[in-house]
């Protein structure tokens, strides 16, 4: 009892971080039909953003970490923001009503790309970062297992929580979040109808890769080490929650992040730690098999 | 508002300034500041300022000459017409073949091995080219049958003492079981959903052979894979009674075995050629391409999709066992890293960049991009970052491959190229 609910806390941690990024997705989905497959690797960015911040303010002087936290949040999202407007522009744009394999392969092609450079500019060895916000609180003791909530996790339970109300309000109440809905529904339309299709795109992907930047910083606090490749892992399971969820559905997105942590967390508690990518890529199979339109989403009309 | 004309220098000029500003933005932090870690253990930042200013200066250029050149050219961002080398192949596959086939006439060793890298993934283009290109099914984890047929011949070989042609036979079968075994389920999926579960069936496969150590030795691989004979003559690097070399009466020499390996490959990579183009002429052939162009049309017209679609993975898959079986008795060791997801994203690149479906293409494409590999091998950092960009330029500038136009093998009337814009605009 006390363990499964070590690693209910657990999965909600990690699943927070994939719903994060899987709203990226499930917006770009959405409103372009595109999987931008080189999302994951924005995240990876986003992390090294992250570390580079963290240290340049501890090099800086700057002890508060709250302050720190803070600044680094703010930088790791402005610039990925920058990566993610730089790759619609350079590897979407140009082929928007081309024939479906085109942006895809592009995606393929600038994800590689991506991760090479952080390679070949930031060195390929993992970099390791102590923790933070050590320590933590015991919440519930049984038999001699403590389960702990650290304060690290619930700094990223705070942080997403907060962004995705941000995020939420942002779609739902502004002109912006008004343009984007159209988008989603009917792209021609929208752009009939005077929205600035172009910049409206952009926006989401400027969006997207802020959040994802977000959760590539709390990856980093959490694991406290990241290299070059966990940008494709990450990727592919966030995508997974956002087809779980159902693709183009925001509430969807956190609701698949959170199935897809908890499942990875509850498989390495009772399973087998080397085999937890395969539960997750297994859920991707039979979600995509059985269940195409995910748990919110629409189902897609065929149209002859 | 009314249209301001600016003069090309100036439109240039300023968006040569914004280009600059964005690659800033992009370089400043993540090239500019290098984390390291010093000898305590901590971590420190290294500045390397110099190389973003570099950079920025390279990307201002060249947007400036960019936009300068298209303006007053006024080219297009995208050519839409057919390739230029869409009608040339009459002349430059029996060229390319030729040059193959003497290669190592004229080669030296170190070309030799290249020659068998490339045409590695010729074939595996080949063998993809009738999935992707074909049946038009977006295979990203066709790695794992080529894993599957790799590590079938070497548990084959190590466990039950059987030869390289032997197995080969039985790699390509075991292949093409896992590559129905992968069909049944995504019978039903299309386009992009097609495409990722794919990729999640091929890390699986790389998972379980990573993990399983008890067969597959896990991380660590297998090696001391036994080298394919010569009609039972081995070419042992010291000669000796029953080689290639004593019975022919030659220098024992290692560049036999290069050479006999990469005629081995030559003929695989034919055999999966002729045998994709014999099969377009029959009519399960057909109805590959009926299916690519329109699933909907091919029910209605009666076509079983089911075995349409099975028979174009468990053929391509068995394409792909027989390349990995080459592979392993090639390397003579084999371990997962060997058959990662970038593996895949490369000979789909292959038959993408060649244009899907056409046989000349991907062979021309397999030569740009992996023989183009070997020559910038010194720059062994930069090399996938090469390969990334390049993939993207490419799609950018020629959506529709090096070599363009896909050719249906019939057609009412006139048979012509089509354009792949075409087709999605149902013009095809």
């Amino acid at each position: 009892m006390a363990y499964a609910l070590q690693q209910l806390i657990n999965g909600v941690t990690l699943g927070m971080i994939y719903g994060l990024i899987a709203v990226g997705y499930t917006m770009v989905y959405g409103i372009i039909g595109m999987i931008n497959f080189a999302h994951g690797d924005v995240f990876m960015i986003g992390s090294f953003l992250s570390l580079i911040a963290i240290t340049g303010l501890s090099a800086l002087g700057v002890t508060s970490v709250p302050l720190t936290l803070a600044l680094t949040l703010v930088f790791a999202a402005a610039f990925a923001a920058i990566y993610g407007w730089a790759i619609e522009r350079i590897a979407y744009r140009p082929l928007r009503g081309s024939f479906r394999l085109a942006p895809l392969i592009s995606a393929i092609g600038m994800s590689i790309a991506l991760q090479n450079f952080a390679q070949v500019a930031q060195g390929a060895r993992d970099k390791n970062m102590p923790s933070m916000i050590p320590g933590g609180m015991s919440i519930f003791e049984q038999d001699g297992f403590v389960v702990q909530l650290s304060w690290m996790q619930i700094v990223i339970f705070v942080v997403t929580l907060s962004l995705l109300a941000i995020f939420t309000w942002l779609v739902t109440k502004t002109s912006l979040g008004r343009a984007m809905r159209a988008c989603e529904q009917d792209l021609k339309m929208a752009a009939l109808l005077g929205i600035d299709t172009n910049r409206t795109i952009s926006l989401t992907f400027v969006i997207g890769a802020a959040l994802a930047a977000v959760a590539g910083m709390m990856f980093l606090l959490y694991y406290g080490s990241i290299n070059f490749y966990i940008g494709f892992n990450a990727g592919v399971k966030a995508f997974t929650a956002a087809v779980l969820g159902g693709v183009g559905s925001l509430p969807g997105a956190v609701i698949g992040g959170l199935a897809i942590g908890l499942i990875e967390a509850f498989w390495s508690g009772y399973g087998s730690v080397q085999y937890k990518d395969v539960a997750a890529f297994s859920v991707l199979i039979i979600v995509l098999i059985f269940m195409p339109s995910g748990l919110l989403g629409r189902a897609d009309v065929e149209k002859v | 508002m009314t249209a301001r004309v600016r003069s090309p220098l100036v439109t240039a000029l300023r968006d040569a300034g914004i280009s600059g500003l964005v690659a800033l933005g992009l370089f400043a932090a993540m090239v500019g500041l290098q984390t390291n870690v010093t000898n305590t253990g901590k971590m420190e930042l290294v500045p390397n300022f110099g190389v973003v200013g570099l950079l920025v200066a390279v990307t201002m250029v060249f947007r400036f000459a960019l936009v300068l050149w298209r303006q007053t050219r006024g080219i297009p961002v995208i050519s839409l017409k057919p390739s230029r080398f869409a009608g040339s192949g009459r002349l430059v596959a029996p060229l390319l073949l030729l040059a193959a086939l003497t290669l190592p006439i004229y080669g030296g060793r170190y070309w030799i091995d290249v020659g068998i890298l490339v045409m590695t993934y010729v074939m595996l283009g080949w063998g993809l080219n009738i999935v992707v290109g074909l049946a038009g099914l977006l295979d990203l984890g066709y790695v794992a049958f080529y894993a599957v047929g790799a590590y079938s011949y070497a548990l084959l070989a190590q466990n039950f003492d059987l030869g390289f042609w032997t197995c080969l036979p039985l790699a390509g079968l075991l292949a093409a079981f896992w590559g129905v075994l992968l069909g049944f389920p995504v019978l039903r999926l299309r386009g992009d959903y097609l495409a990722i579960v794919t990729l999640a069936f091929g890390e699986i496969i790389r998972v379980v052979i990573l993990n399983w150590t008890e067969l597959t030795g896990g991380p660590n691989g297998i090696s001391g894979i036994p080298r394919p004979t010569f009609f039972g003559l081995t070419f042992n690097v010291g000669g000796g009674p029953g080689s290639f070399a004593d019975f022919f009466g030659l220098e024992p020499s290692i560049t036999h075995r290069v050479a006999f390996l990469y005629y081995v490959i030559f003929g695989l990579a034919l055999l999966t050629n002729w045998v994709s183009m014999r099969l377009r002429r029959l009519p399960l052939g057909r109805a590959w391409e009926a299916l690519r162009e329109d699933e909907i049309a091919c029910r209605a017209l009666g076509i079983n999709v089911t075995v349409t679609k099975l028979t174009a993975f468990a053929i391509g898959a068995a394409f792909g066992g027989f390349a990995g079986a080459f592979f392993a008795t090639r390397q003579a060791f084999i371990s997962p890293e060997s058959f990662t997801f970038i593996e895949s994203a490369i000979v789909l690149a292959i038959v993408v960049l060649g244009g899907l479906g056409s046989q000349l293409g991907v062979a021309l494409a397999a030569v740009v991009m992996i023989g183009g590999g070997e020559l910038v091998r010194e720059f062994n950092e930069y090399r996938m970052l090469i390969f990334g960009v390049a993939l993207v330029v490419v799609m950018v500038t020629r959506p529709r491959g090096l070599v363009s136009g896909r050719t249906p093998s019939v057609s009412l009337g006139q048979s012509k190229l089509i354009s792949a814009d075409m087709t999605s605009q149902g013009h095809g």
